[in-house]
């Protein structure tokens, strides 16, 4: 058990909960989701609760966070978009934190479950395909049909783009999902190399320094990829909601 | 809500096969990512927890740093226009400060230019006054002098005839007539 590197992943009932036949148990995965909410906001309530004008190193933090978000979706989706901003703000963090409180030995990873980073990115294009049709009503459909394109060329066009407004959630999902599982496999099959040299006396311990440098080294890569897939989900959902908002190209 | 019952008896098999191999240790039901019977469970409570934390972040936590930073803002503009403020007090105190020096300047120079005429003119007066006194006195003594010619002048006329008188009585013997003495002095000198 200790040396697979699927373990991590199970699923493990905590209070068992069942509606109607089907399972809502209190699993250790519900219980790193109200970690993960719970901390994000603790951190950005307490943090912030002195509202200092010259703001302290945590504040600062809060600050950041709040102005790198606002940013990248005016950037993204104009001023309009700001309409969305605690959306993107609630994505950013929530996937952002469930990624670095992965990190943890022992911790479950949240985002490493595909049904959940479906479950997000579904809600991204819900919400663009909601206020697309209600702000634009029809006139939405104009996404997918890119101006200046010579009118036999229209039909494969207009086909290539539904396959790839289709193919978001899948990539947007996949993508974040694919990360964290593949990291923390990588990570639990290199340090578990390091326990398995060493079981064979002082010529394996040498021979583990390889892998232990390489889980040293991974660690690091796995925080930058938290980081780095909680932003590429944030953007991209910004870049979508700008569909939403303009879909004239 | 996404998993059909159908679904979720379908694809596990698939993937398990590809991952029994190393799913030997345990006895599980396979992949975790795609046991599909946890997935009621993980979205009920990521709808719960991501709702909760979605409306708290939105109603509670954005506010207030936006406010923060609006706040921020706000002093940091106040304070340049009060910057701005002081800057102009300062300016108009130096341009202030330049002209009363120019003022003084100008004043002093006045006052320097003003002695120096005075002092002139006085200088002149003086000279005026000296340079009369000493005409005064030169036309003194020139009225003086010519006094005293013309009273020698007369005397010598005088004593010309006296001689003249003499020199012909002890000539001439007797009395001479005086008017003639005289007129003859006189034709002399001429």
């Amino acid at each position: 058990m200790a040396t697979d590197p699927i373990h991590q992943f199970q699923i493990s009932k905590w209070i068992p909960i069942e509606i109607g036949g089907l399972d809502f148990s209190f699993t250790n995965a519900s219980a790193f989701m109200v970690a993960t909410v719970a901390g994000a906001g603790a951190f950005l309530f307490l943090t912030t609760s002195s509202r200092g004008l010259v703001p302290g190193r945590l504040q600062s933090i809060s600050e950041m966070a709040y102005e790198f978000i606002a940013s990248m979706l005016r950037d993204a989706a104009g001023s309009h978009g700001m309409r969305f901003f605690p959306f993107v703000f609630s994505l950013f963090m929530f996937v952002l934190v469930a990624n670095l409180l992965g990190m943890f030995p022992y911790f479950f990873t949240v985002t490493s479950h595909v049904i959940v980073t479906f479950a997000l990115a579904i809600l991204v294009i819900g919400t663009v395909l909601v206020y697309g049709f209600w702000k634009h009503g029809l006139g939405f459909l104009k996404l997918f049909v890119p101006d200046g394109v010579p009118g036999v060329l229209m039909p494969l066009v207009v086909a290539i783009e539904v396959v790839s407004f289709l193919s978001r959630p899948v990539s947007l999902s996949v993508r974040l999902f694919a990360n964290m599982l593949a990291g923390h496999i990588t990570l639990k099959v290199f340090a578990g190399f390091v326990t398995s040299l060493g079981a064979f006396g002082v010529a394996g311990a040498a021979g583990a320094v390889l892998p232990l440098a390489m889980t040293v080294a991974l660690t690091g890569l796995e925080f930058l990829v938290a980081f780095l897939q909680a932003y590429v989900f944030a953007v991209l959902t910004c870049m979508y909601l700008n569909d939403a908002l303009h879909p004239g190209h | 809500m996404f998993v059909t019952p159908g679904f979720a008896q379908e694809t596990p098999p698939a993937l398990d096969e590809a991952h029994t191999v190393e799913d030997s240790g345990h006895g599980g039901g396979g992949f975790p990512p795609f046991q599909t019977e946890t997935y009621p469970s993980q979205l009920l409570w990521l709808a719960i927890t991501f709702g909760l934390f979605y409306l708290f972040l939105k109603r509670v936590a954005l506010p207030r740093i936006a406010g923060i930073l609006e706040v921020r803002r706000d002093r940091i503009a106040q304070d340049l226009d009060e910057a701005a403020r002081m800057k102009d007090e300062a300016d108009a105190a130096v341009a202030a400060y330049e002209q009363e020096l120019a003022e003084a300047r100008r004043k002093a120079g006045g006052i320097a230019q003003e002695a120096r005429d005075s002092a002139k003119a006085e200088a002149e007066a003086e000279r005026r006054k000296v340079e009369e006194a000493l005409d005064a006195k030169l036309k003194d003594a020139e009225g003086r002098i010519a006094d005293i010619k013309a009273t020698a002048l007369a005397d010598v006329g005088v004593i010309a005839e006296e001689t003249a008188g003499a020199i012909v009585g002890e000539l001439v013997g007797g009395e001479v007539d005086k008017k003639a003495l005289a007129a003859a002095v006189k034709a002399a000198r001429q």
